[in-house]
């Protein structure tokens, strides 16, 4: 390799370089904000298999005159009879694009959860966190998980010793639907049987709160629901065990099931002292500091019934929040009905406390940023 | 750069001595072993070592070391056309899998070099390319990144809008001087004057007036026929700074120059496949190689069934002519042959099939290719099929297998690269300056939200209002982007 190659070389690698600053840039929305519109991101997350994610890599796509797709359709190869699928639409299968020219295709990758983790903490250069508390203890515990064909009395599962038994008296002709008599022998006799498994001791809680009140629309939703697997999906590959508990409110609060966190919509007025309120009593009760990594995390569109009640949650972070969480991190959902106003309550009270991370969540593509806010701290 | 290890230099001349045996005719190969962040980036810069400042390259990088970090694909050969040609190997893949990649190069190389499609194409494009990128840096130390990289994007998004025949056809009638002038006679067939009334009737003698006068009116219209390449028309009519212009024409001949590569693919990567495997398992493979040749060699020629895999329908389609030349299965005995048996048995004898597919090679593209080589026979045997959409279970499905039905759905997909027809058809539009675009509406209509930043685009260019008549939900439409904002309305045919 002569001296002009090397060089030559050199300057290649700046180049390019300097491309993908510039194409990251436009996926960030830093420069070229027109560009913005073709990128496509899709879902963020799309389920694929039992726990297979796709993640599409972010393209930004140069208009030309095309084809609208459904009309298309292709030419492909394999078995099949007519009328079988090959894919949920809309997009087309298939169809490789060659040459210079960017193809529309958008990048799938399909991992499972941990590597997932992974990427993520790759990509938004999330730090490890330290985990806090003595306990990293495994326990032991035991757990029903199957039937056996002995075992004591106390442990004999009725409804399947008595299956069992009609099913033997039916094979033998015993049975008479009008005297339907079921007795019973040894040989069908089931009893519980357990297993002792070794328990992680669950060492982090993450604390889901969310304002359902009536401005939280179906897409302020879909931006936590995201946002709060992303966080989950990350916070799990840290920890163990991890607990997630998912409390709703509007003037009152209250806690959920999973399901019920994500389909609720409630309608009236917003006291977010009642969500605080709830999740101080949580913790206080069931997660002692010492021994937990405690995570509450809240969404809003920022609208407060009161100026008292702010103040009111000020307090209850101050004194009963706080001093037990890793961190409290607070996401504003933006939505056409709310003032925004909380977020910048929050600011104001704690801007010289590390604890207490704030975000603005204007849209789905400011999800990945806004995660990057909650957990770049590595607490 | 650096030569090949010795071993590497080994096989290739190895390999280059069995691919001359069998007669191909390539240019000069330089290979250059490169590592996989190199090869990442030389294949984001479509195979050059240095273009143009774009951010579709760094894309495109960051796409291809993405899939390969986590494992989804590697590159492991990488081609281009020019003389000498250069081509590119990956450092750590097995010794087969580099003589393999060496054996399909030689392929390309000999189908660069004796294709007919690529006979226009700048054999020189390596140094080209690196003028492009000198050229298009100075703009950018003069007017700023932002404000060449935003024309550049405008030009790209009409870089599909050229004439892909155009470098072997003559579309322009030369321009002649015809100033002074006698009017043109009408002209007549030539007869006797007493059969003239009956050779020449009034009637005939009217249409060749209006004949006429339609030519001296079309003269008039600007531009006089329809203009399929709409970069050149841009080119040559768009008020643009001179940087501006220079721009838009080196987008176009990189488009120019990549356009046979997009028109042969099915053929350049079923040529090379079918001598990668000729010379790998008649010469040039060792006993212990056959299993890590078979993997990846199947792994290449793999298709999944929305997808047509384009180095194995172009490898057995060139195998399928090879047999049925060697077997004299074609002509017009072979088509009027009805008796199965017969056909089954059918051997000739004639030994031809070499000699065929080297013909093929020189002279068709796409195309052509499948158009006179797709047989029934060929889509049974691989089980070719044509999908659509299903509205009603948003599903795409099996449509059919029958043969008609997958040679058009082919063909149509392959024309003009499956992509609309546009062209200029007045650039004096409603005598205002105006351009009006037509889109020859084949039975799909427009992606419309892309359609009108194209139109914005070509705006931007012409400075005037930009128009296009397009069908939209089987209405006849003319959309309409002055600038500021997209009209579109109905208009009758």
């Amino acid at each position: 390799m002569d001296y002009s190659d090397r060089s030559r070389q050199k300057i290649g690698i700046q180049r390019i370089e300097q491309d993908r600053a510039r194409f990251r840039g436009i996926v960030r929305g830093r420069i070229r904000k027109n560009l913005k519109k073709y990128i496509s991101q899709g879902e963020l997350i799309g389920k694929k298999g039992k726990d297979l994610v796709t993640i599409p890599i972010p393209q930004v796509d140069i208009p030309h005159f095309r084809f609208g797709q459904q009309q298309m359709g292709g030419v492909g190869q394999g078995d099949g009879e007519v009328g079988d699928s090959l894919g949920q639409g809309p997009q087309q299968p298939g169809q490789g694009q060659a040459g210079d020219t960017p193809g529309e295709h958008q990048l799938e990758v399909e991992v499972s959860l941990d590597e997932l983790a992974e990427i993520l903490g790759e990509e938004l250069e999330l730090p490890k966190i330290e985990p806090k508390g003595k306990s990293r203890i495994e326990t032991s515990k035991e757990r029903y998980t199957g039937i056996k064909r002995t075992g004591p009395e106390s442990l004999r599962h009725f409804k399947r010793t008595f299956k069992a038994a009609l099913r033997r008296q039916l094979s033998v002709g015993d049975y008479n639907p009008d005297d339907p008599l079921i007795l019973p022998v040894q040989e069908d006799k089931r009893y519980r049987s357990w297993k002792i498994e070794a328990m992680p001791e669950s060492n982090a809680v993450i604390i889901y709160m969310m304002d359902v009140s009536g401005s939280m629309g179906e897409e302020q939703k879909e931006i936590v629901r995201i946002e709060s697997f992303w966080i989950d999906t990350w916070l799990r590959s840290q920890y163990k065990g991890i607990v997630t508990r998912y409390v709703i409110h509007d003037a009152t609060a209250k806690e959920v099931d999973r399901h019920t966190f994500f389909h609720t919509r409630e309608s009236g007025g917003t006291m977010i002292s009642s969500a605080y309120k709830l999740c101080a009593e949580m913790i206080e009760a069931e997660y002692p500091a010492a021994e937990w990594n405690i995570y509450p995390f809240h969404f809003s569109d920022g609208d407060n019934w009161s100026v008292d009640d702010t103040t009111l949650c000020m307090q209850l972070l101050n004194e009963r929040i706080l001093p037990n969480s890793n961190m409290f991190c607070y996401g504003q959902v933006e939505s056409p009905y709310g003032s925004g106003q909380f977020i910048k309550d929050l600011r104001e009270h704690f801007h010289a406390t590390d604890e207490v991370v704030t975000s603005e969540i204007k849209n789905k593509d400011a999800i990945m940023g806004s995660i990057k806010d909650f957990l770049g701290k590595g607490k | 750069m650096a030569g090949l290890p010795r071993d590497l230099w080994k096989a290739q001349e190895q390999i280059r001595g069995y691919a001359a045996d069998y007669g191909l005719d390539f240019f000069e190969t330089i290979f250059v072993l490169v590592d996989y962040q190199k090869m990442n980036e030389i294949a984001a810069y479509g195979g050059y070592p240095t273009r143009y400042p774009h951010w579709r390259f760094g894309m495109e990088y960051e796409r291809l070391s993405k899939s390969y970090a986590y494992g989804l694909h590697k590159i492991y050969e990488m081609v281009i056309n020019n003389d000498p040609c250069y081509a590119y190997l990956l450092e750590g893949n097995n010794f087969v899998d580099q003589k393999m990649v060496m054996a399909h190069v030689y392929g390309h190389c000999d189908f660069f070099k004796n294709n007919f499609w690529f006979s226009s194409t700048n054999r020189k494009m390596m140094d080209e390319m690196a003028n492009h990128a000198a050229r298009i840096q100075s703009y950018v130390d003069k007017h700023g990144h932002e404000e060449v990289e935003e024309f550049i994007d405008v030009c790209l998004s009409l870089d599909n809008l050229i004439d892909y025949h155009a470098p072997f056809i003559k579309r322009q009638r030369e321009a002649t001087d015809d100033e002074g002038a006698p009017a043109p006679e009408v002209p007549k067939i030539k007869a006797k004057s007493y059969m003239d009334e009956y050779i020449n009737p009034k009637e005939f003698i009217d249409a060749q007036k209006k004949k006429l006068e339609e030519e001296a009116a079309k003269k008039k219209r600007f531009p006089e026929e329809p203009v399929h390449d709409v970069m050149s028309f841009l080119l040559q009519h768009a008020p643009l700074e001179r940087w501006q212009r220079t721009t838009l024409s080196i987008i176009r001949e990189e488009a120019y120059y990549f356009a046979p590569q997009m028109m042969t693919k099915i053929m350049n990567e079923g040529w090379a496949s079918y001598w990668h495997s000729t010379i790998m398992t008649q010469k040039a493979l060792q006993a212990s190689e056959v299993i890590d040749y078979a993997d990846h060699h199947s792994g290449t020629m793999a298709s999944s069934p929305g997808q047509l895999n384009p180095y194995k329908v172009g490898i057995e389609l060139f195998r399928d002519i090879e047999e049925r030349w060697n077997t004299g299965k074609f002509g017009p005995e072979w088509e009027q042959c009805g008796s199965l048996v017969e056909r089954e048995n059918w051997d000739r004898r004639l030994g031809l099939g070499r000699e065929k597919i080297f013909e093929v090679r020189r002279i068709y593209n796409d195309i052509t290719f499948l158009d006179t080589f797709l047989t029934p026979e060929f889509c049974i045997e691989h089980k070719l099929f044509t999908f659509d959409f299903n509205k009603k279970s948003n599903n795409w499905e099996i449509a059919s297998r029958e043969f008609r039905k997958i040679k058009d759905k082919l063909l149509a997909s392959l024309t003009n690269f499956g992509q609309p027809y546009i062209y200029v058809e007045d650039g004096n539009y409603e005598n205002r300056g105006e351009l009006l675009l037509a889109h020859r509406h084949e039975g799909v209509d427009l992606r419309l939200d892309y359609a009108r930043d194209v139109m914005k685009n070509i705006q931007i260019l012409w400075k005037r209002p930009v128009n296009l008549r397009t069908t939209v939900d089987s209405k006849h439409k003319l959309l309409t982007h002055d600038g500021h904002k997209f009209t579109d309305r109905t208009v009758p045919n």
